[in-house]
């Protein structure tokens, strides 16, 4: 396990000397700063806002402000976990970085293991912090609290890790540069799915749901973020609560314990198709 | 002597590109050998085959008995990169901090202290590698690769970018490290370098052994020198041939001052054996 620990501090030191945390903080402060402004626009003049009949004016404001937080949350986390794992392996190899650490008993399995742990090490703590801090925000400013508090954060965190497997895996592959462009449009397909669902509801048309659906399970870090918003308003029904399905970036649906399942499956799968391609490269 | 690094009849394919196309070669305790061939000869190939980071096509590599780039191999491994690169932010000593854990090497900082010494890099132990020199930079790479005091020493290019101070400090450390019985393979250009150090070299040529042997062995003779009353001249003949050439010599009534036998340098005998190859 030292020479784990070792991979894992020496990609946190790398991302401290090279001031990737300082950014990060800095700019999710200011992020955080405007979603506050935003808090306090919106519910300072919620009596001017004149929902559709029969929808609660304070939960349709606060659930929309802070399902946008959380897709703000995943996209943040899901930069910090490619920018952390993109060049991991082959890029890595490519600037003579990787053969002097992979020759070493460590081993070629642990040190991708340990390349993924360092990066949920850092982004786990982060999204949970960037998800409460703003459900704290929204809470103090607008007096209201998601139906549940817990849960959607970690499925958000758990959307990012899942992202940060993917990229490892493209790492192998491809060189940084083309693996971080096709993470984050992989990350953009299951955008569009989350998309076409909110559309679907809206005309509605079962076959545009079916396909949001089938998409977003394919890509179980989207999956993962509409359960998590359909878990802060989960109680809320009605007009209101079909409203708050639609979302800003992809509608609220459920997706229960068959999709953790499936996720940790998926996880299971991505990480033993890493591990088995990396073993097999010549490097 | 006991073998280090065996390779029988390693072959390796890139393609349609042969690599290596079956190469046999010993690497004894304590010895070292030169690995010499023109660009693309199969040098790295086969050092980064010996190392677990490329996938023979056929053959097999064994390190101290052990298959290559099994976790027993890697751990009596040293290896520094033809093209390698560590980190800009890390200094020296957290860099053989990082390859001591890795290594499972429990050194700790009288290691680094000492490894240190050998490069002739002390005085820049908390350097930045960004703020190193190209030289600095390979000779904390040779650092690197003796963390963890390997048994078997594989070395590509290490002193290409060395002036020629830094070269002698390498070729100390490495017969140094000879006497400590640690084997070394070293991939060198530098012809005058492995035939001051090495015991013996290994000439591939696209993928395949063209000639072995020590220096001495290798060194094909090309005449003896005299110089007598009537002058200098090349006579035909080997070392035997000397007292008989000397004998003649005298008994015609010449007065010889010196007699000395011609042999083929290593870069003679490695141009006879590349037939003027390049890539």
């Amino acid at each position: 396990m030292t020479g784990v620990w070792a991979i894992v501090r020496y990609g946190l030191q790398e991302a401290v000397r090279r001031r990737v945390f300082l950014v990060v903080l800095a700019l999710t402060a200011l992020f955080l700063a405007l979603y506050w402004l935003g808090n306090h626009y919106v519910f300072g003049e919620l009596t001017q806002i004149i929902p559709p009949a029969n929808v609660d004016t304070r939960t349709f404001a606060a659930s929309f402000l802070f399902g946008l937080a959380m897709f703000g949350t995943l996209f943040l986390g899901v930069v910090l976990a490619v920018f952390l794992t993109l060049g991991a392996v082959r890029g890595d190899a490519e600037r003579g970085l990787l053969q002097p650490l992979v020759v070493r008993p460590l081993g070629r399995p642990a040190f991708l293991a340990a390349r993924w742990l360092g990066c949920a090490l850092v982004c786990i703590p982060y999204v949970l912090c960037v998800y409460f801090a703003a459900m704290l925000i929204t809470g103090a400013t607008g007096h209201w609290w998601p139906d549940s508090i817990v849960v959607p954060g970690l499925e958000l965190a758990a959307g990012v890790v899942l992202i940060a497997a993917l990229s490892l895996l493209g790492s192998v592959f491809l060189t940084a540069t083309a693996n971080g462009i096709a993470v984050f449009m992989v990350f953009g397909c299951g955008l569009v799915a989350g998309l076409l669902s909110t559309v679907g509801h809206a005309l509605p048309s079962h076959t545009l749901i079916h396909a949001s659906k089938v998409a977003a399970w394919i890509l179980p870090f989207e999956a993962l973020y509409e359960d998590a918003l359909h878990g802060i308003t989960k109680e809320t029904s009605g007009l209101t609560g079909f409203l708050l399905r639609l979302g800003p970036f992809g509608g609220a649906e459920a997706g229960g314990a068959s999709l953790r399942l499936w996720t940790i499956g998926y996880f299971v799968v991505v990480s033993v198709v890493a591990l088995v391609a990396f073993a097999r490269r010549d490097l | 002597m006991a073998v280090a690094l065996l390779a029988r009849g390693l072959a390796k394919r890139y393609g349609s590109v042969e690599a290596l196309g079956g190469v046999d070669l010993e690497v004894r305790e304590g010895e070292l050998v030169g690995l010499l061939g023109p660009n693309g000869a199969g040098k790295s190939t086969l050092t980064k085959i010996a190392c677990g980071l490329v996938r023979p096509s056929a053959g097999d590599v064994e390190v101290a008995g052990a298959p290559a780039g099994s976790l027993e191999a890697r751990r009596k491994l040293g290896y520094l990169a033809e093209l390698f690169r560590f980190p800009g932010w890390s200094n020296a000593d957290e860099l053989l901090l990082l390859h001591q854990r890795l290594s499972g090497s429990d050194g700790g900082e009288a290691e680094r202290t000492e490894l240190l010494r050998l490069v002739g890099l002390l005085d820049a132990r908390t350097r930045r590698v960004e703020a190193m020199s190209k030289g600095m930079q390979q000779r904390l790479g040779i650092a690197q690769a003796l963390v963890g005091t390997p048994r078997v020493l594989l070395l590509d290019e290490p002193t290409s970018a060395l002036d020629p101070v830094g070269r002698r400090v390498v070729r100390s450390l490495l017969e140094e490290l000879r006497g400590r019985g640690v084997s070394v393979l070293l991939n060198s250009h530098l012809l005058s370098e492995i035939e001051l150090v090495c015991d013996r070299v290994v000439i591939l040529l696209a993928g395949k052994v063209v000639a072995a042997g020590s220096p001495a062995e290798l060194a094909q003779p090309r005449g003896i020198e005299v110089e007598t009353d009537r002058g200098r001249r090349v006579v035909q003949g080997g070392r035997d041939d000397v007292p008989r050439v000397v004998e003649e010599l005298v008994r015609s009534g010449e007065r010889v001052y010196e007699a000395r036998l011609l042999t083929s340098t290593l870069e003679e005998v490695y141009l006879d054996a590349v037939g003027g190859e390049t890539s």
